[in-house]
């Protein structure tokens, strides 16, 4: 199949939503006849709706959908030279995704180890070091949320904000200086006398992982937080006075309650960690397997952009059968989740 | 002479609920109208939709002779006083009353004037620049009033305006209010649920229940005849008698209660063997008959106290509660527990058909 | 949460653990930027110095970087807040049942990890600015600006939603009443309404768009911005410059913080100095049995 019929297809799309959405409203407003209220340019004035409708539909249609709708089209389509694109040889083909599980062919195996593999490792270390975020992150929101008093929460926030005014970058440095063999932590342990030789932190990605647990703390306390404070305070004291012990307020109470929060936020951060760049460029040893340093590899070492496509549209797909999952799990709408 | 506010067989819907059910009233320039009724009785919906927040679903809104038919609020000529007041807090107590005028393109010479006469006229001479949250409830209220007044409205809307005020605030409001009206010669359309208020303010007034208008009359003829039950019982106080008709003479009805055949006043001419209530008001109740009067007896209960009236609760055999009110010259009072008369002159009741379908209007 | 001694111990432990565990390894980094020492390192301390912020601020990449950061970051102010308006304002107008799918479109750049934003951005922009020939427009920072707000509008949005969300409609009904055109409402009632939140909104942007990285770097294409020069920086080698940028960082985000703390307190102190204007007044009335400042008069 040509790649022409794609691109029809993928400036189709938006078009048929938006049809979509103007006949949804106009049939809606047919239902109710005269108490159907002032119609949308009406309610808004001439100036103002053209405005929302002209900035929301450049937002919606050309800054999300359609690049994202030429990413995947991209995938499926050979690499070619930028004379040969959109010609004859330009015809969809599975090659690229090929390519992640099978390799060019060298391998013994016949399958494409090294990225497989990396990518197995990133998703099985990214929920791993979202479940530590959770647990780590969840006695400080509660205690946030319902133990504080006014005043240490406002600290309290405050302390919690801005270590995430650093960037990323100058994080994931801080932690190569702690972890590097020369690093602090190597120099401690030398000076104290546990170690004769001094232990290769980042070789043995535990400085990656270290620095992967600490990226995204604040990710995980926010919606915890609002989820839990929520609660009605009232419930606790009523299990408490029915004589629940600790454990089981949490397991009965507050978390079912404050399901939507860890929802969010464990999809945020599993998001973010398998979908880490910085952490991994910095922190990373000569032999460490992370699945998006080979995708930004994919662009700008091997130029195979269709191949980055594809490797990203891996990406994308398992970060949203995640995020699924974990609704399903929770028993979640995703309107839920944004309480 | 054209009517400043016509509204003719006016329904609202929203979706399957009825707000307001074929309400038809003409209300005349430089009247004091106003609508009363219960919460939800659709008031505030017809209110709004006189200023055009709403469109009704049937019928036809006329002001001053012209159909406002698809006018929006901002092109009538009216001018709404909002039950939270709805000043801008961003604006100062000058900017607040000068909008109207500057969205109409007034001059700032005109317009600062303009509201130096008005602030002049509300008694808050200084308070141009304040803002809004530095006034106090009554002050706020004025302002509400200077607003609406500055764009010289045909009709002068207030949604319960005085709701939010303290007792004896209130009390001296509601003589403002109806001195300015006078002064000013301007239709105003009033809502309330507060009867005592309807009352004392009123021209004339519309009771509403359930979305339609039961009677429309000038306050003495709404408390003195009423003309359905609602109205009988919703303004000023009624004991209520229910029974069936037994036969009707010389403009009286005779109804057979549980207390025995009693009459009262029946002014719309009903028929033997229909249902309906005769209502007696606590102040037409005697505590020592005369001979010609309706009697019944009734256990005497507690006396509330009130300073210039007192309350006086009786229990009658089938259970019923009577008040009975008497000013301080009432004479003596029973103890509780005995069993006295009671007693009305057969013209100071009225007996009404009982109707249990809210929806036969009266205008 | 147990209320005995020991369960309160535990917590304050956890507690500092667990702040320690945030601040330790900035505080490790903070120090090295005065070591003198070639590595950063907090042991030995070979001699306090200034040097590195020097070297830092010599660094002509670096200062580079930072410019384009500003650039980018102004130019995101300016496309996400009035996009995230809108956002929000057809958000609340929109029919129910396609509220959920708006949403769901609207908010799918932020569970979007970074990198497929930045990729998909590139990919969809060289294929129409090549097509249509306007070639000027493939450049990093317009790439950049345009991923980055995909978004950063999302962020916005929700802050104005959440601020529109308490706005009083009567005030929109009142200057109807008065005659006022939808246009000059929005103008005059509700823009003033929402000005807390579009500051608030373009400093999230801002801040948002200058420590941006992931996005960032396949959307800048041959240009740099702070985040990449730091990026490549640190892959050349570990320099104390480097914790220098981070102190000073930490620095100016403080001074912010407390400017920002200083000027909400001011606005506090007035908002309270007129209720206490105003419930003087309410006594007066209270006492008077009457407005203050005594009968309506007359019109003239």
């Amino acid at each position: 199949m040509h790649a022409s019929v794609g691109k029809i297809l993928v400036l189709a799309v938006p078009v048929l939503l938006l049809l979509a959405f103007l006949l949804l409203g106009l049939w809606e407003r047919r239902a109710l006849g005269r108490a159907a209220g002032p119609s949308f340019v009406a309610r808004n004035g001439a100036p103002v709706a053209i405005w929302l409708v002209l900035m929301v539909g450049f937002w919606t249609i050309v800054l999300i959908v359609l690049p994202l709708l030429h990413m995947v089209d991209l995938s499926f389509r050979p690499k070619l030279p930028p004379a040969q694109v959109g010609g004859p040889q330009d015809l969809y083909t599975l090659d690229n995704y090929r390519f992640f599980l099978f390799g060019g062919g060298f391998s013994a195996s016949g399958w494409n180890d090294t990225h497989i593999q990396a990518f197995l490792i990133t998703i099985l270390a990214s929920i791993l070091i979202t479940i530590l975020n959770l647990a780590l992150c969840y006695p400080l929101a509660f205690y946030m949320a319902k133990v504080a008093p006014e005043a240490r929460l406002r600290l309290l926030m405050l302390l919690l904000v801005t270590p995430y005014w650093v960037n990323e970058i100058l994080r994931a440095f801080a932690f190569r200086i702690l972890f590097g063999t020369q690093g602090v932590l190597n120099k401690a342990l030398l000076g104290a006398g546990l170690l004769t030789e001094p232990i290769d932190f980042i070789g043995q990605n535990v400085a990656l992982y270290a620095g992967l647990s600490y990226a995204y703390l604040l990710l995980m306390v926010f919606p915890l937080y609002n989820a839990i404070e929520s609660l009605d305070r009232n419930q606790l004291e009523a299990a408490r006075d029915l004589g629940a012990p600790w454990w089981r307020i949490h397991l009965d109470i507050v978390i079912p309650h404050s399901r939507p929060g860890i929802a969010s936020g464990t999809t945020l951060v599993f998001m973010l960690t398998a979908g880490a760049l910085a952490a991994p460029q910095v922190l990373s040893g000569p032999n460490t397997l992370w699945f998006t340093p080979i995708v930004y590899d994919r662009f700008y070492q091997a130029f195979n952009w269709p191949q980055g496509a594809a490797y990203a549209f891996i990406l994308l797909v398992t970060c949203i059968v995640f995020v699924l999952g974990v609704l399903r799990l929770f028993r979640l709408g995703l309107g839920e989740m944004h309480r | 002479m054209t009517a400043a506010v016509l509204l003719d067989r006016v329904t609202v819907r929203f979706g399957a609920f009825t707000a307001v059910r074929a309400a038809s009233v003409e209300i005349a320039a430089g009247e004091f109208f106003s609508f009363l009724g219960p919460s939800g009785c659709g008031k505030t919906t017809l209110l709004r939709t006189i200023s055009g927040l709403v469109e009704p679903s049937e019928g036809r809104v006329l002001i001053g002779g012209r159909d406002m038919a698809g006018i929006g609020p901002n092109r009538r000529p009216t001018a709404l006083i909002f039950q939270n007041l709805a000043l801008f807090p961003l604006m100062s107590v000058a900017e607040n009353i000068a909008y109207g005028l500057k969205v109409r393109g007034v001059p700032r010479a005109a317009r600062r004037a303009r509201v130096e006469e008005l602030l002049e006229l509300i008694a808050l001479p200084g308070a141009a620049d304040k803002r809004i949250d530095e006034l106090s409830g009554g002050q706020r209220q004025r302002v509400a009033i200077a607003r609406a007044l500055a764009v010289e409205p045909q009709v002068l809307l207030l949604d319960e305006p005085l709701s939010a005020l303290d007792l004896k605030l209130r009390q001296h409001m509601r003589n403002e209010l109806r001195s300015i009206q006078r002064r000013v010669g301007l239709t105003f359309v009033y809502i309330t649920h507060d009867q005592g208020e309807a009352l004392a303010m009123s021209d004339r007034i519309a009771v509403m229940n359930h979305g339609v208008i039961e009677q429309v009359g000038t306050g003495r003829a709404v408390y003195e005849a009423p003309r359905t039950p609602f109205v009988a019982s919703f303004v000023g106080e009624s004991n209520a008698l229910p029974g069936r008709v037994l036969a009707t003479a010389d403009g009286l009805a005779r109804v057979a209660t549980a207390l025995g055949p009693l009459a009262g006043r029946d002014p719309a001419g009903l028929r033997v063997g229909e249902e309906a209530i005769l209502f007696v008001r606590p102040e037409c109740l005697l505590l020592d008959p005369p001979e010609e009067a309706e009697r019944i007896e009734a256990r005497a209960g507690e006396e509330t106290y009130e300073g210039s009236t007192s309350h006086l609760a009786f229990t009658t055999a089938d259970g019923r509660r009577l008040t009975l009110a008497t000013g301080r010259d009432g004479g003596e009072r029973p103890a509780p527990g005995t069993v006295c008369t009671l007693g009305w002159r057969a013209r100071d009741a009225i007996v009404l058909a009982s109707r249990t379908d809210p929806d036969r209007g009266d205008g | 949460m147990s209320r005995e001694p020991f369960g309160r111990l535990l917590v304050g432990l956890y507690l500092v653990l667990f702040f320690l565990w945030l601040f330790g390894p900035l505080a490790v980094m903070a120090v090295t930027a005065f070591n003198v020492s070639a590595y950063p390192q907090i042991h030995p301390f070979e001699g306090f110095t200034l040097d590195w912020f020097a070297r830092l601020l010599a660094d002509r990449d670096v200062v580079y970087g930072v410019r384009q950061s500003f650039w980018i970051g102004l130019w995101v102010v300016l496309l996400s807040v009035p996009t995230g308006l809108a956002g929000a304002l057809v958000m609340l107008q929109i029919d129910r049942r396609a509220r959920g799918l708006y949403y769901l479109v609207v908010v799918s750049p932020v569970l979007t990890p970074g990198v497929i934003i930045g990729i998909s951005t590139v990919i969809f922009w060289r294929e129409w600015t090549f097509a249509l020939d306007q070639r000027w427009l493939y450049q990093g920072t317009v790439l950049t600006v345009l991923a980055q707000s995909s978004f950063i509008s999302a962020y916005t949005m929700l802050i104005f939603l959440s601020r529109l969300q308490r706005f009083d409609r009567t005030l929109e009904e009142a200057a109807l009443d008065l005659g006022a055109s939808r246009t000059r409402i929005f103008f005059d009632i509700l823009l003033p309404y929402l000005r807390p939140a579009i500051f608030t909104a373009a400093v999230l942007a801002f801040l948002s768009s200058f420590e941006n990285y992931n996005t960032t770097t396949f959307a800048i294409l041959a240009d740099k911005t702070l985040t990449t020069v730091l990026a490549g920086r640190v892959r050349q080698g570990t320099t104390p410059a480097i914790s220098a940028l981070a102190v000073l960082i930490i620095l100016v985000t403080v001074v912010g913080a407390l400017v920002y703390e200083l000027a909400k307190r001011r606005e506090e102190r007035a908002r309270l100095r007129r209720a206490a204007v105003a419930r003087r007044a309410e006594v007066a009335e209270e006492l008077a049995g009457e407005p203050a400042a005594g009968v309506l008069r007359s019109p003239a």
